[in-house]
């Protein structure tokens, strides 16, 4: 038998080599502890994140409009599913992971305890919540652990519709009356700075970051991502014509970058601890979901037993 | 609480005349309703033609802890390589 510090130092080596760790390999507990953790956000963020736009379907001002919100929700939970199934194999079951979201007790992504008010924040919400997560979405299609790259790389395929459905439904606004395109400002007023939120704390005040380069679970830091949507997002803004809530943006010649101001961490910190202003109401809901939904779970599977008998 | 559904691997055909392959798992309490879920979650873009779903508890996998000598029989092997057979440059087409 191999020592746990040999095991872990030739894993490790392994993952120098840009090898790609598989299900049934050796792996720190605590890597294991980290994948779990991170790829179950990830799926509870796509199935909560269906409920800020579940909200407008009904609404949508055209059947193209409708349809398209339709398919992108679609997607929402066949990305849900292919990340829970990745979750898994690291020898999870998914019956805990749906009980650690309803109970509070697992994370999902702040950004969608911020309610959707206008059917301009459905064009925000493809442009920049769809936008910053495809960024986050593409460096992890290189992550170290195997089936969490390939539900990566479905994801990253499917995500580039959502964010230009966004992009036209403001572009359109833009291009409409002057109240429309007030909507739409007022919108991306919004949705700017919970957007850049998405992509976390500060490398210096992310506490996991450094371990999680090291085992190439993230490829990039937050403060890189962010930066990197913040230089790509900036000229799209200005073909719609809109400002950005930002008095200290502007291009940083030296850099090559944009500077930006800073986020308002306290907000940050309130609503990832639970005070935003939907926390209650999304988890309320999804928990409500389950518990009305268990009766035709529990006759799907009584009929499977007696077809089987 | 209610009974979780099995877990089911699925397996996808892209065209005909290519292999399935292995795309991911889904939850369903029958092979009928494992299929419709993988239709459903893998194939929404007109993926594949073709499904098999495969109860994940019925699967038999190796185990890498023992690959060394699992796969060692194959490894001192050369000469089932074409390149271990030494010919002419002269010689073309083979």
């Amino acid at each position: 038998m191999k020592s746990i510090t040999q095991l872990e130092k030739e894993f490790q080596a392994r993952i120098d080599r840009d090898e790609k760790i598989e299900p049934k390999d050796w792996m720190p507990e605590a890597y294991r502890k980290t994948l779990i953790r991170q790829i179950s956000q990830h799926a509870h963020s796509e199935v909560v994140g269906m409920l800020p736009e579940g909200n407008w379907i009904t609404r949508a001002p055209s059947l193209r409009r409708k349809v398209a919100l339709l398919a992108k929700i679609q997607d929402e939970g066949g990305h849900g599913l292919y990340l829970y199934s990745a979750t898994e194999t690291l020898g999870i079951s998914r019956d805990e992971l749906v009980e650690q979201l309803h109970a509070g007790r697992a994370k999902y992504s702040s950004i969608f305890n911020y309610p959707a008010l206008t059917w301009a924040d459905m064009g925000s919400i493809g442009y920049l919540v769809d936008g910053a997560a495809i960024v986050n979405q593409v460096a992890l299609t290189r992550t170290s652990y195997g089936p969490y790259a390939r539900a990566m790389v479905r994801i990253c395929k499917e995500e580039s519709f959502h964010q230009r459905q966004g992009y036209e439904i403001l572009l359109t606004l833009c291009r409409g009356t002057e109240a429309q395109k007030q909507m739409a400002q007022e919108s991306l007023n919004r949705w700017w700075w919970p957007a850049l939120m998405m992509f976390g704390p500060h490398d210096k005040d992310s506490p996991h970051t450094a371990q999680s380069m090291k085992w190439k679970i993230k490829r990039k830091t937050n403060d890189e991502l962010r930066q990197y949507f913040v230089d790509m997002t900036v000229p799209q803004a200005k073909v719609l014509g809109l400002t950005i809530p930002d008095p200290d943006l502007k291009w940083n010649e030296e850099r090559g970058h944009y500077d930006f101001g800073e986020i308002n961490w306290d907000e940050f910190w309130k609503v990832v601890k639970g005070h935003g202003r939907c926390n209650k109401e999304r988890l309320d809901t999804r928990r409500k979901v389950s518990e009305e939904g268990a009766w035709v779970r529990d006759a799907a599977v009584a009929y499977a037993e007696k077809k089987a008998a | 609480m209610s009974k979780q559904w099995p877990l089911w691997e699925v397996f996808i055909r892209t065209k005909n005349g290519l292999e399935h392959r292995h795309a991911g798992s889904v939850h369903a309490a029958d092979g009928e309703m494992a299929l419709e879920n993988a239709r459903d979650v893998y194939t929404r873009r007109m993926e594949g033609v073709s499904i098999w779903v495969v109860p994940s508890k019925e699967i038999t996998a190796s185990n890498p802890e023992h690959s060394g000598e699992f796969f060692e029989p194959a490894k001192d092997k050369i000469y089932r390589h074409p390149t271990f057979y030494n010919l002419p440059e002269e010689v073309k087409h083979m």
